[in-house]
């Protein structure tokens, strides 16, 4: 798969009594966008703290770019931007972004760069809190791409924006993807994962429950038929896909099958005299899938 | 360090804070130290408040040649108070905005972002002590001019010795501000703690060892306070010429005693600091 960015081992973080992140393992390759998905308190924000060197695990280990988190050379790679943009109010968006060249060692040349990138050159000299906080999101965007990192780390960037903000970040980030460079995304948000990411990580109370591609997290695809009579249909349905691809549930039929099919079992209960009441492709949502395995459905939360 | 140290410089030079603190130092210089001395000299044949004192001393205090004590006076006390403020504003507002965070995911050593910190709060320091002289240099000169005095300004070395000093409380006070602000994460408790104890407790605890309690007297000493006070006394036993000493500057200890206990102090202060950040998790 090329080369691993990011990589953690049992990597758990206690506070006291609670455990915040427990024996985490995970890997980010080189040019994907990674998404790391679980609900607020999950021990994404710990997670990637751990990862910029800003909290200290307290079991297991971690390497970015093959380095100690928060170490010079791993963090000359990496850019952050962990829960909400942190700057300084008194200063301009631009001398803010001063500041962040000085202490990251670029020239301030390429500050005029970033704000281009993120939309905000035309507001770089107003202060910074009379920015918005769409203006502020980007503005740590432009901070975390002043390197010009081979990895970001992006802790629910979208949070707080407006519909249209939220449309400006994804895009973005999308675009940072194909441009190259390593995102780690953590969210919340199911459809921004389903939407940018190569690959995800399911974090819930601390433990990573599931790590894969978009796709296999899904699951196959697969459709859904409502039919009479059900056994006559069952029979047809069964001829066509197979024995083990047919699911009877709540008076539906349940198709292991390319959605594509849809018209040649149409087809194959008419000529049987079935009749066809409902005929639908059957796609799990990520958000299905992640509150399957994070339990929380049951509660209905 | 240099790219921690040229950041801390941008956003020191930057802050408002950081010019109304030199303000204020340098206004309460110039009306301690010469607006209120001059005034009471010029109106000293009719205003009754003055009489017992010597004329000729009190003007003797706003002349280049007590440049040196007039300029220190303050900075035991209340020019040490708002150098505790600077430290803490420094240190503890990066917690309260979150900045720390931002600036050590950089690319600096959590220790290099510290010592660049360290390095521009003393070079801050010793731009407050700097202009501070340089003002009453200026002042004292004009007075002298007016009142057809000779510009007898101390010599180079003194002049050294005395802003060698003052950087030195300046910088003592500075670094427990910024300490503060590190161990409390935040700016309002540093400042109220620091300016109670600049402010209050160390006169309290020198007033007592000094006439109640003089078996307090050995712990007196070692008060950063009574150090930074005795320093200044040293330069100008007695108050100098004008006969007059500012509130804090104290007979305590030797001045040699007071600069070994002062630097011991800002070590004391930097060590305590790099630990704390060294170790501590950034939430």
């Amino acid at each position: 798969m090329g080369e691993q960015l990011v990589e953690t081992n049992g990597l758990s973080k206690t506070y006291g009594t609670v455990t915040a992140v427990d024996r985490v393992s995970l890997s980010v390759w080189r040019g994907e966008v990674y998404g790391f998905l679980g609900p607020n308190g999950a021990g994404k924000t710990t997670t990637l703290r751990m990862l910029a060197g800003l909290v200290r695990p307290t079991a297991g280990s971690a390497s970015v770019h093959g380095d100690q988190p928060g170490s010079p050379r791993a963090l000359a790679r990496t850019g952050v931007l962990i829960e909400a943009p942190r700057f300084y109010p008194y200063l301009s968006g631009r001398d803010n972004l001063r500041v962040v060249a000085r202490y990251a060692g670029v020239p301030d040349q390429q500050v005029e760069g970033v704000l281009e990138t993120v939309d905000l050159a035309a507001r770089g000299k107003d202060r910074y809190t009379g920015y918005s906080l769409g203006m502020k999101q980007r503005l740590g965007v432009a901070a975390a791409l002043l390197k010009d990192p081979e990895l970001l780390i992006l802790d629910e960037p979208t949070n707080g924006l407006d519909p249209a903000g939220m449309r400006d970040m994804r895009a973005l980030i999308r675009d940072l993807g194909e441009r190259g460079h390593t995102v780690l995304l953590s969210s919340h948000l199911l459809g921004e994962v389903q939407q940018l990411c190569d690959r995800v990580g399911v974090i819930s109370r601390g433990r990573l429950l599931a790590e894969s591609t978009v796709d296999d997290l899904l699951g196959q695809a697969g459709l859904l038929v409502r039919a009479e009579p059900m056994q006559k249909a069952h029979e047809v349905l069964e001829h066509l896909v197979g024995d083990g691809n047919v699911a009877a549930a709540d008076g539906t039929f349940r198709l292991r099958t390319e959605p594509s099919k849809a018209g040649r079992v149409s087809r194959a209960l008419a000529d049987a005299g079935v009749t066809l009441t409902e005929l639908r492709p059957l796609e799990r949502t990520l958000e299905e899938v992640f509150l399957e395995m994070t339990g929380t459905e049951r509660t209905g939360q | 360090m240099i790219a921690s140290f040229k950041a801390e410089l941008l956003k020191l030079r930057k802050r408002p804070a950081t010019w109304i603190l030199l303000g204020v130092v340098l206004g309460l210089t110039q009306l301690f130290g010469y607006i209120l001395p001059y005034s009471s000299w010029a109106t000293s044949d009719q205003n009754f408040q003055t009489q017992g004192l010597d004329p000729q001393a009190v003007l003797a205090g706003t002349l280049p040649g007590e440049l040196v004590p007039t300029s220190l006076g303050g900075f035991p006390v209340f020019a040490g108070a708002l150098a505790l403020i600077l430290g803490a504003l420094a240190t503890g507002s990066e917690y309260g905005w979150g900045t720390m965070q931002t600036a050590l995911t950089q690319r600096p050593t959590r220790l290099a972002v510290y010592g660049g910190k360290a390095a521009a709060l003393a070079a801050s320091s010793l731009a407050i002590v700097i202009a501070t002289f340089a003002l009453n240099a200026v002042v004292a000169g004009v007075l002298a001019t007016v009142e057809s005095r000779a510009l007898d300004y101390p010599s180079a070395a003194e002049l050294a010795r005395g802003i060698g000093s003052g950087w030195l409380i300046m910088g003592m006070w500075c670094g427990l501000g910024a300490l503060l602000g590190f161990a409390f994460r935040g700016v309002a408790l540093p400042v109220g703690l620091g300016v109670v104890w600049v402010l209050g407790v160390e006169g309290l605890v020198s007033a007592v060892a000094g006439s109640l309690l003089t078996s307090l007297q050995p712990l007196r000493d070692l008060l950063p306070g009574v150090n930074a006070g005795s320093l200044v006394w040293s330069l100008a036993p007695g108050g100098g010429s004008s006969g007059e000493t500012a509130p804090g500057v104290i007979d305590a200890v030797t001045g040699g005693r007071a600069t070994l206990t002062l630097t011991l102090y800002v070590a004391a202060f930097l060590a305590a600091g790099a630990v704390l950040v060294r170790r501590r998790d950034v939430t």
